[in-house]
């Protein structure tokens, strides 16, 4: 069992990981991409040279992320058939129709319009410029979307009945699948924070130029679209995290629970707005579950069940049971315990082998009454899997800490870009170098915030890969550790090599300004 | 000028095939950015995707019956298989 958790853990290391380098490069493609839109749109409009001269400073460093991050996350797709078949087979139909409509969009949608956007100056009309700009960033956030939906149904699978015969779900409603509210809130929520990083990434930099004393109208201007760009992507990423937020009381509580750190959940449920875990808290003791915490009073009643004193269960609650739920229909129940959804779940278990065994004997009625046990306790199928209770809470510290830090960089970004905005209209903003330092050293906080916001979703949802249908352990193939090790070790040296390249490339582009131009 | 004009009446096919080749040929940055990119796709695709990557189920099974066999029997006795993966050379 250790050599399997010892397998288990390498695989999910080296998903993280790649994930974590790929979720470097996207979001700026997305943030950028719209911003780079923007700018080339008021070109158009005034004829301003100046302007034209911006964009295509802002389009070359679009162009070094989209080049060094491209492809990236192909590999994340290598890893399902190497490290994860049996998950990979188990739900192949769903995941790879939205994959396959991806690469597709991405190939003919970005490949076609990027050339035009690099390569069209003064070859195509204005028009058509500016079109193919915009048709490059549409295309970036469409490519974002099926990735998304395809990462929303493992969060709450819907749209598809499972075959036991070929041991895999088939997807019979697509648009369940697309228009799922998971994937609606997950789409928004992921490009709209991809606004906010671009959005910080023009603010800082052209902080630098300001501090520097050069290339200022292009830093006054840049700043004034980054800011507005940021402020709505925050604005978006505030609501559709709320509405997220919604989502996983409903459909992930546990998550949602780890997120708040919460073990006994009651009506009027408070918010922690800040706290520090008290470590020795488990969830089969009575210690205190924060050393120190800042509450704000029913705010995550009214959050997770729109009502100031509706009940948010916590981790024993989930785990005891008994309380008023929803099903994956949406109808109301009493929760199950984690011991009786796992006796459902050894029984879909058993159903399957005994399916198996009919089938082979060609015995259609044992067949029959196998399927039917299989149906009536299909969606605790995972937690057959489940050896102890214990298995089904994700890390606490992790996805409390990351929420939080997300939570707390979201609201200061919120401040930042009105902060910048009020500033740069009043034409004060050159002066106060401390904010401009602030301004540049927001970069990273950035980049720090919409990794905290992956980990809260991806940590949250563990121990499953697809919600209560499959375990992350019970993914996994038959490989040999060392081959994970192996890989993970050389996918860290060449994302750190892109990473490395990336970082030059733009520091000696930002060096140059617009010089070259 | 006639340049310009000789490409407007020049095939549609021909026209796209000069756009992309002037535009390659125009780069500066651009250059260092397509040796990053060909490089990073040749490790993956020839090297990580050949050598580290082989998808396990169509590698070890010939049919898909033979693949969903092995996933169920993975799914039904997740035990077993694993006994059964350190025991596979």
């Amino acid at each position: 069992m250790n050599d399997l958790f010892t397998l288990v853990d390498w695989s999910r290391a080296q998903f993280a990981l790649t994930a974590i380098y790929h979720w470097l490069f996207v979001p700026l493609t997305l943030g950028l991409g719209v911003i780079v839109g923007i700018m080339e749109t008021i070109y158009y409009r005034t004829g301003d040279e100046r302007w034209k001269t911006i964009t295509k400073y802002w389009m070359t460093l679009f162009g070094v992320n989209f080049a060094i991050g491209v492809a990236t996350g192909i590999i994340l797709e290598f890893q399902f058939g190497t490290n994860w078949s049996n998950y990979s087979w188990f739900v192949g139909d769903i995941f790879g129709a939205p994959l396959a409509i991806e690469g597709i969009m991405a190939f003919f949608m970005e490949a076609t319009f990027i050339a035009v956007m690099f390569f069209g100056w003064n070859k195509v009309s204005k028009r058509f410029h500016l079109a193919s700009t915009w048709l490059t960033a549409i295309g970036a956030s469409i490519s974002a979307l099926w990735i998304l939906v395809a990462n929303s149904w493992m969060q709450y699978p819907v749209g598809m009945q499972f075959d036991p015969e070929t041991a895999r779900n088939v997807m019979d409603d697509f648009w369940a699948l697309v228009l799922s509210p998971v994937a609606v809130n997950k789409f928004f929520h992921a490009v709209s924070a991809g606004w906010v990083l671009g959005g910080i990434f023009v603010v800082g930099i052209s902080a630098w130029y300001l501090l520097k004393n050069r290339e200022n109208f292009l830093a006054k201007q840049s700043i004034r679209v980054g800011a507005w760009v940021g402020l709505a992507g925050t604005l978006i990423v505030a609501y559709t995290g709320d509405g997220s937020a919604y989502q996983v009381a409903e459909k992930q509580p546990m998550k949602l629970a780890a997120m708040e750190g919460i073990y006994h959940g009651t009506e009027g449920q408070e918010l922690i707005a800040f706290g520090i875990l008290n470590p020795n808290k488990k969830f089969d003791n009575d210690e205190k579950e924060f050393l120190f915490d800042i509450p704000i009073p029913k705010l995550l009643s009214i959050l997770a069940t729109r009502q100031a004193d509706g009940f948010v269960p916590g981790i024993n609650d989930i785990i005891d049971g008994g309380y008023t739920d929803k099903n994956l229909k949406g109808e109301e129940i009493i929760a199950l315990s984690a011991q009786e959804k796992m006796e459902r779940g050894r029984l879909a278990i058993a159903a399957l082998a005994d399916f198996n065994t009919a089938r082979q004997a060609n015995d259609t009625t044992a067949m029959n009454e196998a399927r039917a046990r299989l149906d009536a306790n299909y969606e605790y199928f995972g937690y057959g899997y489940i050896d102890s209770v214990e298995q089904l809470i994700p890390h606490v510290p992790f996805v409390f800490y990351s929420f939080h830090i997300m939570i707390i960089l979201g609201g200061y970004f919120l401040l930042f870009f009105i902060l910048i905005l009020i500033l740069s209209y009043k034409e004060k903003l050159p002066r106060l170098k401390w904010l401009l330092w602030v301004a540049v050293w927001t970069i990273p906080l950035g980049y720090v915030c919409l990794e905290a916001g992956w980990i809260v979703a991806e940590m949250g949802r563990q121990p499953w890969v697809i919600q209560d249908i499959m375990p992350t352990f019970a993914a996994i193939s038959n490989i040999e550790v060392a081959s994970v090790q192996t890989t993970f070790w050389l996918f860290a040296a060449l994302f750190t090599i892109l990473l490395i390249a990336e970082v030059g490339i733009m520091l000696k582009q930002i060096k140059k300004g617009t010089e070259q131009k | 000028m006639e340049g310009n004009k000789a490409m407007k009446n020049a095939p549609v096919l021909l026209r796209i095939w000069r756009f992309y080749l002037e535009g390659f040929r125009g780069m500066t940055l651009g250059k260092t950015l397509w040796a990053i990119i060909l490089i990073k796709l040749f490790i993956l695709f020839f090297i990580l995707k050949l050598f580290f990557f082989p998808d396990i189920l169509q590698q070890r099974f010939d049919t898909d019956e033979e693949r969903a066999n092995a996933v169920i029997e993975n799914l039904t006795n997740p035990n077993n298989s694993h006994q059964q993966q350190s025991q596979e050379p």
